[in-house]
């Protein structure tokens, strides 16, 4: 069986592994046997244990990749060959990008296709993958199944969501970015073999990395945030509204409200989204008890996701969202929090 | 200082387009304007060169003879010059043949920054600015939230989700600005007056070297085997019971990786 290369995502502070790269070695299962391509830092036993429990057959690393930072624990797996830590100083030569390791692993292991997390830096690497294997590339599929002839057929949301468009590689080995939020990863026990690949860098400059400032912990400037949690005159009372903004804390979230929301004097005058308040760009907007005027959409259509907790379901902002639950904010927003402090107590991959 | 902004010229109501029998996107139905993420970066070229006396700023685009219109707004906005690479061999261009094109264009006007917007709104790759600067053998920053340059040197800042990043990167560099950059200006109507007299040239893929064959439909890597459009949104559920409304919220929440 041919194999399918995931390229895994990690989390750049600890290293472990994205929930993103599980969906992908899933997705990888339906086309052919499952290899994790981890760029960076050496994976730490337990990146490994989490790779094989959703099936990775073979993980490939970079050769000459420090081993993360220790953890007193022994291998499961045997790392092939013990390569010295090589300090990364400021003036220490390029090491090899994700791009280069999976160009090397392409030509070395004839892939069938080649999965990528469709995240900015996913996005990139499949880019320069494409122009450097002569590919065709597919963009944030939604889903990826076995064709007749069993090559890869991936399906994206196309024309802001309207097509769902059916769509496969006929040049090169087929390279598809998937939306990290797209597949379910069901596990599936398997002893993978550790392998290393000494990869040339690529002789392309690639910018350096001088910061990665803290994100800052309290609430974010609204017009600037990730997430945005605003709330109406359905929220009832300016008691009610900090049940919201607790929700909004959890999440990491900026606090917005409708014009009459400001009117109420439930949120300050800034903090108004809409036609002559603020214009919003979140990841997500979560409205709560509120109907959704022209005029307050106009200042949160940008939105990527938008989730709806309201009384009315005849009411405009219901057309707009991605999931919409009919019923009071109320006495959702406390059981919400809730359940959001519940999951984050017993965080599990 | 050289900037080539790319410029793109999509369907005005997203929501109205089709695609056409060869499932391409059918654009000669709709009305099409300037894409909204390439005002973003157009206005971040015109503040830089605001900063700066050296600064040419060229826009660049290429598709259908109405593509020019794009050109037009971008000129309107503060750019320079405009170049309008049209050809019928490009009907149907997928994302590698598009950065191929863009980068033979980019290559003959020279450049030390190319800025773009993240991903238009018709198709929605978002992976031209990477393939570009990988054919022109640059630095790619992508999906910047800020940017600034000095001498010889561009500083941006992207904020992917989880990671707050500040990168540098010494130019020539293609950099895509995100809808997060800085509101573009709205036109004086002065400036949409004399962006009729700016230069606008034309180039083929004669001008530019760029063999035919690899372009256009015929050569795409990748075939579009059926659109089809969906069935509404499974939008709505029923909130009557608090608990388990806010367990299918945080499910949709965890599922797409909010939480």
């Amino acid at each position: 069986m041919a194999k399918v290369l995931a390229l895994v995502d990690r989390d750049a502070r600890d290293g472990s592994v994205r929930r993103s790269a599980c969906a992908l070695l899933t997705l990888a299962r339906r086309l052919g046997e499952p290899v994790a391509v981890v760029g960076g830092d050496r994976p730490d036993d337990d990146a490994i244990k989490t790779l094989a429990r959703f099936g990775a057959t073979e993980i490939w690393c970079l050769a000459d990749s420090p081993a993360a930072p220790a953890k007193p624990a022994t291998p499961v797996t045997p790392v092939t060959p013990a390569v010295p830590a090589t300090p990364t100083t400021p003036t220490a030569p390029a090491r090899a990008s994700d791009a280069d390791l999976l160009h090397h692993l392409a030509d070395r292991l004839d892939p069938a296709a080649i999965l990528i997390p469709a995240t900015y830096h996913g996005q990139e690497t499949a880019a320069r993958l494409a122009v450097r294997l002569d590919a065709g590339i597919i963009t944030n599929a939604i889903d990826v199944l076995p064709g007749t002839d069993g090559e890869p057929v991936a399906i994206q949301r196309c024309l802001a969501d309207s097509y769902l468009v059916e769509s496969s590689v006929v040049r090169g080995v087929p390279v598809i970015t998937v939306r990290p939020e797209a597949a379910v990863p069901e596990p599936h026990q398997a002893e993978p073999v550790v392998h290393t690949a000494a990869v040339e860098p690529s002789p392309i400059p690639a910018p350096r990395i001088t910061a990665t400032p803290e994100p800052p912990r309290d609430r974010p400037p609204l017009d600037r945030a990730d997430i945005v949690v605003a709330g109406g005159r359905g929220i009832g009372s300016r008691a009610a509204f900090a049940v919201l903004a607790e929700v909004a804390d959890e999440l990491g979230a900026a606090v917005a409200g409708s014009h009459t929301a400001a009117d109420l004097g439930w949120v300050p005058r800034e903090a108004c989204v809409g036609l002559t308040g603020k214009t919003v760009h979140p990841r997500l907007y979560l409205a709560c008890g509120l109907s959704g005027s022209v005029r307050h959409r106009a200042g949160m259509q940008g939105a990527k996701t938008v989730v709806v907790i309201g009384d009315d379901p005849a009411a405009p902002i219901f057309k707009l969202a991605d999931l919409g639950v009919v019923g009071d904010a109320q006495t959702i927003l406390p059981a919400l929090l809730a359940e959001i402090r519940a999951r984050k107590a017993n965080d599990v991959p | 200082m050289k900037i080539v902004v790319l410029t793109k010229h999509v369907p005005q109501a997203i929501g109205e387009v089709s695609y056409a029998e060869d499932l391409t996107v059918n654009r000669s139905a709709v009305r099409c304007r300037l894409a909204d993420s390439d005002e973003y970066a157009v206005e971040q070229a015109v503040r830089i060169a605001a900063r700066r006396l050296d600064v040419q700023v060229t826009a660049l685009t290429m598709g259908p003879a109405g593509a020019v219109a794009a050109l037009r707004s971008a000129l309107a906005l503060g750019a320079d010059e405009g170049v309008h690479v049209l050809d019928d061999a490009l009907h149907g261009c997928d994302a590698p043949a598009t950065s191929l094109v863009l980068a033979a264009a980019c290559r003959r006007l020279g450049f030390d920054l190319v800025l773009c917007g993240t991903a238009s709104a018709d198709g929605a790759m978002s992976v031209v600015p990477a393939m570009l600067a990988e054919r022109l053998a640059v630095p790619a920053l992508c999906y910047c939230d800020r940017l600034h340059t000095d001498e010889d040197e561009v500083f941006a800042r992207r904020h992917d989700g989880t990671v707050v990043e500040d990168l540098v990167a010494s130019m020539p560099a293609v950099l895509s600005v995100t809808d997060r950059s800085g509101e573009p200006r709205y036109p004086r109507f002065e400036a949409v007056a004399e962006a009729r007299h700016k230069l606008v040239r034309t180039w083929t893929l004669t001008d530019l070297g760029v063999d035919p064959a690899r372009v256009g439909l015929a050569a795409a890597a990748t075939a579009v085997h059926r659109a089809t459009r969906p069935g509404p949104r499974p939008a709505t559920v029923p909130g009557t019971d608090p608990t388990a409304a806010a367990t299918r919220i945080a499910d949709f929440l965890s599922e797409r990786q909010f939480l």
